[in-house]
């Protein structure tokens, strides 16, 4: 099995249904799509990630009806720093898709999807914990893993590794 | 009234404490709080080499070490775009299956023992002693196996395994016979079990439940049918489903699944494909010991996998693959060095959890240990 390049050209993927969803909806919400090692990413606009994922959820061909999960990676010390990752997975056509946003390192806040999938809630906050992302509209966003007064947010790269003494 | 169950709470299966608001025995409201056993693995994980991260994986669910294992190297040879050969897909469905019916076990024997069951338990144990045993023969291990490795797996099975195997495949659903004998029609436990801890199919959906917590609601979806991984499709299974949603349709469906399970190992040994056991790709699977002492090119190899790890290409894969407790994922994120940018793991645990307090609320207190027995919690897994 050999590796073949990442398909990044949107016009190329655009037939993808959860892609052509979203442009029908609104063109500018997709940023960028990328196609790799079979798996489909599209990097979706910051401000419209709550709405995309309900349409997402509800699309008549295509649902996207579980959120499998949701997480974070931190790109210190370049911008955008943050990347937050949803993975959304059809449990009818048996496929899966990543959806991300892309946030900067001063003060990361985006909207929460915990009024889409309730499920979205333990995730949220673990991702709050570990990486200091914030979801407004989040019901109960407080730490999930580390203690309540626990300083810093370890899973960042610039969390030194002893902790803050 | 406000009642903190646990961290230390025999029937929490680890240390998960809730807090419990209740109007008598009645559970009004409930919220888990976790984090007890919170090592830090995913941020271990970015310190080590690829093929030093298997360890961890055990780590993280000790009931079901292999899947985790199962996973992660899947997730790894995505990134490398690595095939592997037919033997080694086939001792990894077979060992996965054991690890399923060993977590399923202990699952059964714990259940019924919280809800006062003892004989179940103990029969349980008898039955998952023989199949540490087939772990410790094949791995070297009882528990924490790290069996699976990237490219393959760690060592050829010995000689009499497959044949020791097949003698408890043959002795286990008379096994079976004898939990549901104790369980199933027993009145008692339907009592405990039946119409307790409901969630409907559209909850569990929109809650991210998976695994038998899932198709105990009504939902047909496994991901070893659905999405076959590691040659899943080559296997004959029923998926099964249950229907109510209550406790007693989980049970069922686990106790069904162990019958499956011992029917897959079957087929695995019936069709167990000769040749090599580790994909052919030096410059990331360790050479056989034979060859690493008489040739010059495994030496080195081995001497640069260990000292300097593998290099794997640019790139992020999510890997799913059913645990016995449901959809576990691995999301690793490569730079192109030696060791992994980020490791996720997506926990089964963690969303079936999410359902606790919609099972729980509007039921009596007792039902509580009957709700969380019946998602088979294990909190290795939700806090990582």
């Amino acid at each position: 099995m050999e590796l073949v390049p990442a398909v990044t050209d949107l016009e190329q993927l655009k037939g993808h249904p959860a892609i052509a969803r979203l442009i029908s909806w609104n063109p500018k919400s997709v940023e960028g799509v990328k196609f790799d090692r079979d798996e489909m990413t599209i990097y979706v606009e910051r401000s419209a990630i709550r709405e995309a994922c309900a349409l997402l959820r509800t699309d008549t061909n295509c649902p996207f009806s579980y959120l499998s999960d949701v997480t974070c990676v931190d790109w210190y010390p370049s911008e955008p720093r943050f990347e937050v990752i949803y993975h959304l997975l059809s449990m009818v056509n048996k496929e899966r898709v990543r959806l991300k946003v892309r946030l900067s390192g001063e003060s990361p806040t985006l909207e929460s999807i915990t009024s889409v999938w309730p499920g979205a809630n333990y995730f949220e906050r673990e991702v709050f914990d570990l990486f200091g992302v914030r979801f407004s509209g989040h019901p109960y966003l407080r730490r999930l893993l580390m203690p309540e007064d626990w300083k810093g947010h370890p899973l960042r790269k610039d969390y030194p590794v002893e902790g803050y003494r | 009234m406000i009642l903190n169950m646990g961290p230390q709470h025999p029937s929490t299966h680890g240390v998960l404490r809730l807090i419990l608001e209740i109007d008598g025995e009645t559970v009004v409201r409930m919220m888990p709080d976790i984090g007890f056993l919170h090592t830090g693995i995913e941020k271990t994980c970015e310190a080590k080499f690829y093929q030093q991260v298997v360890p961890l994986t055990d780590r993280i669910d000790y009931l079901c070490p292999m899947t985790n294992n199962l996973c992660y190297v899947l997730a790894v040879e995505k990134l490398l775009g690595l095939e592997l050969p037919p033997k080694a897909q086939w001792l990894r469905v077979m060992m996965n299956e054991l690890t399923r019916i060993n977590s399923h076990l202990v699952w059964l024997g714990t259940h019924a023992l919280d809800m006062g069951a003892m004989t179940v338990f103990l029969y349980c144990f008898r039955e998952r002693e023989d199949i540490l045993r087939l772990f410790e023969a094949v791995s070297g291990q009882r528990m924490m196996t790290s069996y699976f490795r990237v490219g393959g797996v760690a060592l050829e099975p010995p000689l009499d395994f497959f044949d020791r195997v097949r003698k408890f495949a043959n002795r286990f659903p008379s096994k079976v016979d004898e939990y549901e004998g104790l369980l199933t029609g027993n009145p008692i436990w339907m009592m405990r079990t039946k119409g307790v801890a409901k969630l409907s199919a559209e909850d569990a959906i929109a809650i991210g439940a998976s695994g038998p917590t899932l198709r105990g609601s009504g939902v047909d979806f496994d991901l070893r049918r659905d999405m076959p991984y590691t040659g899943y499709d080559n296997f004959k299974f029923i998926v099964p489903v249950g229907k109510d949603g209550d406790v007693f349709a989980r049970y069922m469906c686990r106790v069904a699944e162990l019958r499956e399970s011992i029917s897959i190992v079957s087929q695995a040994l019936d069709g167990m494909p000769s040749g090599p056991i580790k994909a052919n790709a030096p410059k990331v699977v360790l050479p056989d010991r034979e060859k690493m002492k008489t040739e010059m090119e495994a030496l080195i190899y081995h001497f640069k996998i260990i000292t300097e790890g593998f290099a794997v290409p640019e790139g992020e894969v999510y890997q799913a693959v059913e645990s016995p407790r449901g959809e576990m994922g691995y999301y690793i994120v490569s730079d192109g060095s030696a060791k992994p940018y980020r490791v996720h793991m997506r926990s089964a645990c963690l969303a079936n959890m999410q359902a606790l307090p919609k099972m729980c609320e509007g039921y009596l207190l007792a039902d509580v240990v009957a709700a969380i027995g019946s998602i088979d919690i294990v909190l290795g897994e939700i806090d990582r």
